[in-house]
Formats: C-alpha cells, sequence, structure tokens
C-alpha cells in the first residue's frame, strides 16, 4: 500500500514536472492564496496548481479545511482579502455572490479560453461567475447479492422499488434495517428532502420571488416516502451523516443506500471494507419517486472563483495557476478520486452512479440567493416529523414560517 | 478598605471587563436592533455544466449603496426579539386563542423553536445543578473520611472528568452510547431489545445528556466541599459530638452551615455553566431531540451560510437576562450575608 502511494506520487510529480514547462502562469511574482474544502479531488486541483505556477509566484498558500464554508465570507471581505480564490460548489458561490465577494471572469476566460472547455463555464446572468471541474451527486448503493438472495430482482430504479426490497429483505430475516441515508438533523436531513422533492418535480419558491412554496402535496409525498425508508434505516438514523452511512456500508450493515458520489470511490477500495462487500456493491442512478422520470438527487460542481478585493495581477496569476491544473495528465494521476468534468477522465465503476444521475436530467442544487435559508429551516424542522411528533403538513407549515422569519431579517422578504 | 485604594485596586479588573465584557454585550444589543437592508433581487439565468435554469441573484451593487447610507441595516426596534424565532408573541396568542386544551396549547408552544429550546435548558439547568451540589458533597465527604494513604488517589480519580475537553468527553460516551458500543450494546442485552437505541428517544437523550452533565461538572463541584471541609473548625465538631450528635446529624447541622457560602459560589457558578449547555449536544448529534438557547445562537451564525446576527444577537441577550433572573435569588443572598457581616 505504502509502495503504490510512493509510486502514485512519484508519477504524478513526474506528470507535473513535464507539464510545467507548457503551463502558462500569467504575470509573474504574485501572491496566489487559495481557500479550499479538504478532500482528495480539491488536494489534487490544488497541488497541480502549485507544482505548475508555485515557482512563477512569489507566494503560493493553500488552505484546505472543511469550514471553508463558515470561514469564506469573513476572510472574503476585507480589501485585499485573505484569499485571492475559493474552490467552492453550487451553494456556497450565491453564499459569495450574495455579499459580491466574487469577481466576473469574463475577460479571464477571454484570454485563457484555449484551456477551458465551454462548457464548464458557470455563467449567471451572462457573467462568468466560476470555473467547474468536477460533479457530485447522490446515488443509489445496492449489494447485490443480499437483493439476490431475498428474491428481488436487478437493481431498484424508484423509490418505491427500494422500499418493496427493504420489505423483501427485512422479511427474509437478513437484515432489519437494510437503508442507510444521509438524515443527521441539519443539513444533511433537509438536502435527503431537497433530493426527494426535486424528484417529485417540486420548486422551492414561486419563480422570480423569495416567497417559500413546498407545503403542497409534492413536499408532503416528499416526507412520506422519506418516513417509509426512515422506517428501514438504523434506528440511530437522525445522527448518520456520510462518515456514518458509509461505516454501515463497509460493516456490511446495509444492503440500499442513497450516499454522495464522492464516497463511492473510498466504499469501492480495499480498505475498510471486506471483499464480500466490496464486490457485491453496486453504483447506479438515484432513484426517480412517485411516477416521475428524473432521478432523486441534487447535481453538485465544484469549481475555481476568483475573490473581488484583490488586484487584477493577483486575480490573474491565481486563475492561470488554476487553470493550469485542469489538465488530462492531472485527472490520469487522480481518475478515481472524483467525477471530473474535464479531458482525459476516464469513468470507472466509482463514478457509474454520478454520471448515470446525471444523464437521467437530475436537476442542480438551485442556485438561489436564499436557498441557504429555506436549507437551514428545513434542517431543523423537519426532524419532528421523522420522529412521529407532528404531520407531514405541519412541519411543512413550521419550515415556511421558520424561513419566513429569517428571510425576512435577512432582507429577502418584507 | 478606603474607598480610593479600592477603586484603584480594581481599576485594571473593572477596565478589562468593561473592554471584553460590558461594550460587547451593549454591541450585541445595538446589532440585535436592525435587520439586514432588503435585497434588490434580479432575475436571471444560470447556466453551467447540467444545462440552464432560471434564477435570482442578488444586485450587490444596489446593495452596497444601501450598506453605504445605513452601515447597520434597517432599525427593526425589538422586532427580532418578539418574532416566531424567539419570544413569538403572535404565536403564542394564536395557540392561546385556538386551542381547547392546556395540554394542546403548550404543544403548540414547544413547536416554537425558542421554547422548545428553554424547556431544555430550564431542566437541564434544575436536574443537573442539584445533583451535582449533593453528589458533589457527597463524594468529598466520603474522600474526606478516607484513610490518608488513599486520599491522594481518590482526589485525582475524582478530578479526572473534568480534565476532559468537554468536546471530547461526550464525542467518547457518545461512541460508548452507540448501539455498537459498549454502554450501547449492554443496554440493548440487559432489556432484550435490539432495537432500543438511546439516540433514537428523547427521553433517553435528555437522560443521557443530564448524565453527561453531572459527569463532567461533579469534580468542580467536589473540589470546592472538599477543600471547605478542611476549614470546619475542630471544637464545633467535638462539641456536637459530646453532645451525642450522630455522624449524620453532625454533617446536616454542623458541617452543611459551615459551607453554605461555598454552596452559593457553587450554585452560582454551575447555574451559569449549566444554562449554556451547549457543547454535548453538538458532539452527542442531539439536535433532534435536545436544543439549547446556546445551540439556537451556534445555528443562526452558522446554518444559514449569510448569518443572522440580529437573531443570534436576540437569543444571546434573552440567554443573560433569564440567566440573571434565575442567579438572583443566590445573589440576593449573599448580599444579605454581606451586609449582615460588615454591620
Amino acid at each position: 500500500m505504502f509502495l503504490r502511494k510512493i509510486a502514485t506520487a512519484t508519477a504524478f510529480v513526474g506528470l507535473m514536472g513535464s507539464a510545467a514547462y507548457a503551463a502558462n502562469c500569467g504575470p509573474e511574482g504574485q501572491s496566489i492564496r487559495i481557500l479550499a474544502s479538504d478532500f482528495p479531488a480539491i488536494h489534487a486541483v490544488a497541488g497541480a496548481a502549485e507544482t505548475n505556477c508555485g515557482g512563477a509566484a512569489a507566494e503560493f498558500n493553500t488552505n484546505h479545511t472543511t469550514e471553508a464554508r463558515s470561514i469564506m465570507n469573513a476572510a472574503l471581505t476585507p480589501n485585499p482579502s485573505e484569499y485571492t480564490s475559493v474552490i467552492l460548489a453550487n451553494s456556497t458561490l450565491t453564499q459569495l455572490m450574495n455579499d459580491g465577494l466574487v469577481r466576473p471572469l469574463n475577460d479571464l476566460v477571454e484570454k485563457y479560453k484555449d484551456s477551458i472547455p465551454p462548457n464548464l463555464l458557470i455563467t449567471i446572468d451572462g457573467n462568468v461567475m466560476a470555473v467547474a471541474f468536477m460533479a457530485n451527486s447522490q446515488h443509489l448503493f445496492s449489494r447485490k447479492d443480499i437483493l439476490e438472495q431475498a428474491g428481488f430482482e436487478g437493481i431498484p430504479a424508484t423509490y418505491e422499488e427500494v422500499l418493496e426490497a427493504a420489505e423483501k429483505i427485512r422479511a427474509a430475516g437478513i437484515m432489519e434495517h437494510p437503508i442507510a441515508l444521509n438524515l443527521q438533523t441539519g443539513w444533511n436531513l433537509a438536502e435527503v428532502f431537497n433530493m426527494i422533492y426535486l424528484g417529485h418535480g417540486g420548486e422551492f419558491f414561486v419563480p422570480g420571488s423569495a416567497e417559500p412554496s413546498i407545503n403542497n402535496e409534492k413536499g408532503v409525498a416528499a416526507l412520506e416516502v422519506m418516513k417509509a425508508l426512515a422506517e428501514y434505516a438504523h434506528p440511530d438514523h437522525l445522527t448518520h451523516a456520510s462518515n456514518e452511512t458509509q461505516g454501515l456500508w463497509e460493516s456490511g450493515q446495509a444492503a440500499l443506500a442513497v450516499m454522495w458520489g464522492s464516497r463511492g470511490a473510498p466504499i469501492l477500495d480495499d480498505e475498510g471494507s471486506t471483499e464480500e462487500v466490496t464486490s457485491n456493491t453496486v453504483l447506479s442512478a438515484a432513484p426517480t419517486v412517485g411516477g416521475g422520470s428524473i432521478p432523486s438527487a441534487t447535481l453538485w460542481w465544484d469549481g475555481i472563483t476568483i475573490a473581488s478585493n484583490v488586484s487584477d495581477e493577483e486575480a490573474e496569476a491565481t486563475f492561470a495557476a488554476l487553470i493550469s491544473a485542469l489538465t488530462p495528465e492531472m485527472v490520469a494521476a487522480n481518475n478515481d478520486d472524483a467525477v471530473w468534468l474535464l479531458e482525459g477522465f476516464q469513468p470507472g465503476p466509482a463514478a457509474a452512479g454520478v454520471a448515470e444521475t446525471v444523464k437521467g436530467g437530475a436537476k442542480p442544487y438551485p442556485m438561489i440567493p436564499q436557498i441557504g435559508l429555506l436549507h437551514a429551516a428545513l434542517g431543523a424542522e423537519l426532524a419532528d416529523f421523522l420522529k412521529g411528533d407532528e404531520s407531514a403538513e405541519q412541519a411543512l407549515a413550521d419550515v415556511e414560517a421558520a424561513y419566513r422569519t429569517s428571510a425576512k431579517e435577512a432582507g429577502f422578504l418584507k | 478598605m478606603k474607598h480610593r485604594t479600592f477603586f484603584w485596586f480594581i481599576l485594571p479588573t473593572l477596565s478589562a471587563m468593561i473592554l471584553f465584557i460590558a461594550l460587547p454585550i451593549v454591541s450585541v444589543f445595538v446589532q440585535s436592533l436592525f435587520v439586514e437592508h432588503e435585497q434588490v433581487l434580479l432575475v436571471s439565468e444560470s447556466c453551467g455544466p447540467f444545462g440552464c435554469s432560471p434564477t435570482t441573484t442578488v444586485d450587490t451593487e444596489a446593495t452596497a449603496k444601501l450598506q453605504a447610507e445605513q452601515p447597520l441595516g434597517r432599525f427593526n426596534g425589538l422586532g427580532t426579539y418578539i418574532n416566531r424565532s424567539h419570544l413569538a408573541f403572535a404565536e403564542i396568542g394564536e395557540a392561546w386563542a385556538n386551542s381547547d386544551s392546556l395540554g394542546d396549547f403548550w404543544a403548540q408552544v414547544y413547536n416554537l423553536p425558542f421554547y422548545s429550546a428553554l424547556t431544555f435548558t430550564m431542566a437541564y439547568t434544575f436536574i443537573v445543578t442539584p445533583l451535582v451540589l449533593a453528589l458533589g458533597l457527597a463524594i468529598a465527604v466520603g474522600v474526606n473520611n478516607l484513610p490518608r494513604a488513599l486520599k491522594g488517589v481518590a482526589i485525582f480519580i475524582s478530578l479526572l472528568p473534568f480534565l476532559v475537553t468537554p468536546l471530547v468527553g461526550s464525542l467518547i460516551l457518545f461512541w460508548m452510547v452507540d448501539s455498537d458500543g459498549v454502554i450501547g450494546a449492554t443496554i440493548q442485552r440487559i432489556f432484550n431489545d435490539p432495537s432500543l437505541s438511546l439516540k433514537a428517544s428523547t427521553a433517553l437523550t435528555w437522560t443521557m445528556l443530564m448524565v453527561y452533565g453531572v459527569w463532567h461538572t461533579l469534580p468542580f463541584s467536589f473540589i470546592t466541599f472538599y477543600a471547605g471541609l478542611q476549614t470546619v473548625p475542630d471544637d464545633t465538631m467535638e462539641a456536637a459530638q459530646i453532645d451525642g450528635a450522630t455522624k449524620w446529624q453532625r454533617l446536616i447541622h454542623v458541617i452543611v452551615p459551615h459551607l453554605m457560602p461555598l454552596v452559593s459560589f457553587v450554585t452560582l457558578m454551575l447555574i451559569m455553566d449549566n444554562f449554556r449547555v451547549f457543547e454535548p449536544i453538538v458532539s452527542f448529534k442531539a439536535e433532534a431531540h435536545a436544543q439549547s438557547l446556546s445551540w439556537i445562537i451556534y445555528n443562526d451564525l452558522r446554518e444559514s451560510g449569510n448569518p443572522l446576527y440580529a437573531s443570534a444577537g436576540a437569543t444571546s441577550l434573552i440567554t443573560i437576562i433569564l440567566a440573571v433572573i434565575l442567579m438572583s435569588p443566590v445573589l440576593v443572598r449573599t448580599w444579605r450575608d454581606f451586609t449582615r457581616k460588615s454591620h
């Protein structure tokens, strides 16, 4: 294992070394300061950028932290800001845009357009605000051996089939709690609602306004599905997030799970689990629900943004360095770490679930300025329903009331 | 002490307290009176790797202009204090009008985030504080009666829970009560119920949090009472013994009255500590079953991306006021003792 890591690292450095000659790093002697989340794919991009352009820059710092989301607004507010770039995702982009802390990239994209495929540009109202490089979404993980043993044919494609399969597994006495879902109270719980609600074709807001529109029959249907799923989930499901569900899966305690695509590679690798689990794990599209045609999931991208409050030279040097990392060589060296949206990506088994979910036409996580407030309200108010303390209608009414209160405070509603 | 000497003596502390405690509280209060400007929303279209969709964005230029004119935001008076996330006067009035029984009314009030958090915070304070006081005294008396050779070890062991960082301590306990953990699995075996989970039931979660709270703060009251026990005068104890008082009577009628000033002090500290209960809720991932006032502040600042300062400020001030009300009986008592002694 250690040897393999060394070998990969050497190959990686070698590839990057050869790429360094070709890299266009923009203005020299600038300071490049990157704030990013802490997972392997982001390390790969930031690391490649440093290898390519760290020499040309006067300073190259990367802060990888799981707290990126909570510090970035404060860090980008002063002028000059603490970081020249934040590597972020759909929901976090709106968080920065709400305060005007990221700059439009149109001129930079024009200058470096040879290195950027146009489908990666995130444009809002004609302005390029970010350049995406990888995708993520929730999707279904199934244990084909257990499904077969319980007498369920194939892989479930709808939530109704997931429930049917779970019932068969329970009835056959194989597992009492075959389903695993990230239902931890707060952000995760709300995200499960979001994906099943989108699967029902729901809209979060009255179009063009900040008025919530989730207290309707689609919202109730989504909650009913969640409750039915929770019946088959571990009794502690309200405390389960990605790490716990991955643990359940790797220890063979779950047979059907909806987890993040980024968990695909760690689950399928040879660490933390048994051959029996990994060889029988099948990754497929997120299930559809309630007769809908699109997978119940939210699509996410991770991408590059440039801070507003830095000099144009620093902005360009940072942009050039990060763009220089988005090469087929970088992808080849880190192929299984992410579902890359870049040239040279070879979708392996770990990427199958996300790829099928994207192909199935799942909706992206909405990039709406006030979505964070609704997401927080959902996370706080839905647990009462799953615990059985209140009706679905009451829970949704509570969510809307909680959202209205905070949206008024934030200035989105009168 | 002369007033002049006293003034110079207290000046460094006083100025630090004004600078780091009083002024921030004033600042938090001022911020809680304002809400953000109306966001100027633009309807637009966003495009990305997954296609295009209509969206809205904040007009940052227009917002920045509003911000420059009124940096604090829009004045909202006490509006934030009485909205649904806080004291919720309107919602409570409505619940009173619409409910046919007291139970129904309470259910509707308990559904409001502030009151459900207040309920847990109060319950936690009123259960953990007396338990810690009583158990702390009991352990102190017990250790005090141990043979000299064992005392050092006993004190060290009794202090251990206090040495563990709250976040880490609760995380360890959280794993132990997991259904795969030592305590969780044992309880399942005792009750012969494989689906029994401490984390899935509100009552058991509350119990778990309170047991943790007692375990973690016990050393503080123990060590304070133990120190106090060393000052109990031998003559008084002997006199009581000669009068024929039993061990129990000596404890109740001699030792406890002697320790009363310490009891007041420990009670004050415990009320303050317990009223701001926070870490165990996060570590135990207990948000679904128990929320505290401090947890609400944390959630307002963190969960929605762009922090809700007014909300967090309002909850902070309400928490401070409630803590002062809770402590006032003890404070009044201490003040009376003080004035009586000085005359």
